[in-house]
């Protein structure tokens, strides 16, 4: 209760600093502001990404009460709920949808899930990460509740103005939606890093409690059927969400060649990524593509060996801090967008890199 | 069986867009535009599939101003049998008309298997094959790299591409599948086929027609250029490299 109380002070001290101006513009648009956050968990924890997801939550607005939906069974929802429960001060419960069907991140199952829980809490926004799970069933979601979702939102502005960027991140659209609640959304997860504070655990803990699934519609379901998930085990961390990306082009050669790229990543603590030239060759699988249709980051330090650095490409890095090219070409449009740039054979560089550079901390 | 695929007309892949100076949008005038690069590939599949006889016909479908029939063109150029225009005028139609639209066309032509790119390159949205597919309550086979379909169980197996790696999923028909770039490679249209396909049937319809109301509920307010990164510099060692990235750049 005490955090209830908490909440409401910061609630009213947000809606005196209002400029009046302001007001009857926001009051008329969003009346109270509740968001649902569609979680992902791995093993008893929630995935960084989902963590990034209730960041963006915590953006749209201070007064803002927001619900984690998790969905599985076992164990390992128990651990992720309670996990989620303490993960943020603004949220206020986490709702658990404990059964088999959820097991597996199946659309047709999730759509219905949200649209059920939609239906009984209603929220004025719903978001989840921009990843393989978010894209995939919230815009069917929002097609069962007749709204137009907004994706890959980088900056939200207001609670219904939001920059994302179009035509491979070569320009950026501010949207407005002026559509009936909820507003449906997909964040990009490195636009919405996890603040140190909200990663303190809280004194109080927020409800968990089960979703009725007593209602919920089965009519549809067993018409798609999960058979099996061949994933790539690697000891490195998540390349969505590593500090560091070394990424190898079509410069590389082979995949044996590959082998020393990861070798600098182990010497980095790097994540390892690839461009589809690389990929299509077949050096690496495809979960490891950075750019518009692969994965989208933005580390402190993105290194580029052998990129020639087309649009699409571009489009999945250009956000990084500090951008590194190595290339023998001088010309490459890489250089365009590197903070340094060194023209020089890869094969000569890598090793040289791996020998001189410091342990890791 | 009958396969519904929709393609999208967008500026082209290679083109490098250049925002309009009154913040309006992205000038597509004298702009190289062609057929969206994963509707291609839904267009391929499609196809081969047909080609392996487990389908009988392949109409492509778009939606959108008048040009759209050169797009519509190239599909039926590259083996489409038939093409079906739904003339919405200029405006841009949203993820959200555009799914109702196409279920809108699947009531009429009862396809077995609807066909769409992952996202349009332009808008990069990721959303009409999901959307259309809750609207039908369809299953979905999303981002997919490999489609194997049974005859005999009217069942598709679909191999996607997800965060982790590779997921298989086995859908009943019939069902909406959006395409991965990893799908296949899509032919060229040759001579002879371009040719054959101005005899081909493109038939007009509008969204009244269709019953389908276009509805706007996202407003673009305004359109605008990343931020430049600025100029970097070109170091001449690994030594040197190394002494920025610590000192200047501070991220090692």
């Amino acid at each position: 209760m005490a955090a209830l109380a908490m909440l409401r002070t910061l609630r009213n001290r947000s809606f005196t600093s209002f400029s009046p101006l302001r007001l009857p513009i926001r009051s008329a648009l969003s009346r109270f502001i509740s968001t649902l956050v569609v979680a992902e968990h791995d093993g008893g924890s929630i995935k960084p990404s989902s963590l990034s997801a209730v960041e963006a939550a915590a953006a749209i607005s201070r007064e803002n009460s927001i619900s984690v939906l998790l969905g599985g069974s076992g164990p390992d929802i128990g651990k992720a709920a309670l996990q989620a429960a303490s993960s943020h001060p603004l949220i206020s419960q986490v709702l658990v949808a404990d059964a088999d069907i959820f097991l597996h991140p199946l659309a047709e199952t999730w759509a219905e899930l949200v649209h059920l829980v939609q239906q009984k809490g209603g929220y004025s926004h719903i978001i989840t990460a921009s990843n393989s799970f978010g894209k995939n069933i919230l815009p069917r979601a929002a097609a069962l509740l007749d709204v137009s979702p907004v994706t890959d939102i980088t900056e939200i502005s207001e609670p219904h103005l939001f920059v994302r960027p179009i035509y491979a991140g070569n320009a950026l659209c501010t949207v407005r939606y002026v559509g009936k609640d909820p507003c449906m959304m997909t964040i990009r997860s490195p636009s919405f890093p996890m603040h140190s504070e909200s990663a303190e655990p809280k004194s109080e803990a927020a409800p968990i409690s089960q979703v009725d699934l007593s209602t919920f519609n089965e009519e549809f379901f067993g018409k798609s059927r999960w058979l099996k998930l061949a994933s790539q085990d690697t000891e490195r961390p998540d390349l969505g969400n590593a500090r560091v990306v070394v990424t190898g082009g079509r410069g590389l050669k082979s995949a044996e060649n590959f082998k020393l790229l990861e070798k600098l990543a182990e010497k980095l603590g790097a994540a390892v990524g690839a461009t589809r030239a690389a990929v299509d060759a077949g050096f690496v699988p495809n979960d490891l593509q950075v750019g518009q249709t692969g994965k989208i980051v933005a580390p402190e330090l993105y290194m580029a060996f052998g990129v020639s650095g087309a649009i699409q490409h571009l489009a999945g890095m250009r956000d990084s801090k500090v951008i590194v090219a190595i290339n023998k070409d001088a010309d490459a449009p890489i250089f365009q967008v590197a903070d340094y740039g060194l023209v020089a054979d890869l094969f000569d560089v890598i090793p040289e890199l791996i020998e001189k550079l410091p342990e890791k901390k | 069986m009958k396969i519904l695929v929709a393609v999208k007309r967008v500026i082209d892949y290679a083109v490098k867009v250049r925002v309009k100076p009154d913040k309006s949008g992205v000038e597509t005038s004298n702009v190289k535009m062609s057929m969206n690069p994963f509707c291609e590939i839904a267009l391929e599949e499609a196809l081969r599939i047909r080609e392996s006889g487990a389908a009988k016909e392949v109409v492509a479908v778009t939606v959108g101003p008048a040009q759209c029939a050169d797009t519509l063109r190239t599909a039926l150029a590259m083996g489409a049998d038939r093409a079906v225009h739904v003339d919405a005028g200029a405006a841009p139609v949203l993820p959200l008309s555009v799914a109702k639209i196409l279920r809108a066309l699947v009531q009429v032509e009862q396809p077995g298997l609807l066909i769409l790119g992952k996202q349009a390159i332009d808008d990069d949205c990721n959303q009409t094959g999901q959307m259309v597919a809750g609207l039908l309550k369809w299953p979905q086979g999303t981002f997919a790299s490999k489609v194997v379909l049974d005859k005999e169980k009217q069942v598709a197996t679909v191999e996607r591409e997800v965060d982790g790696g590779l997921e298989t999923l086995c859908l009943d028909l019939p069902a909406v599948i959006t395409t991965d770039l990893r799908l296949n490679q899509p032919r060229y249209a040759t001579l002879p086929n371009i040719m054959k396909a101005k005899s081909k049937v493109i038939k007009k319809v509008t969204p009244e027609e269709l019953n389908v109301e276009i509805k706007s509920d996202l407003e673009v307010v305004q359109v605008t250029e990343p931020p430049k990164r600025k100029a970097g510099v070109i170091v001449s060692s690994v030594d040197e490299l190394i002494d920025k990235l610590k000192n200047e750049g501070r991220v090692l």
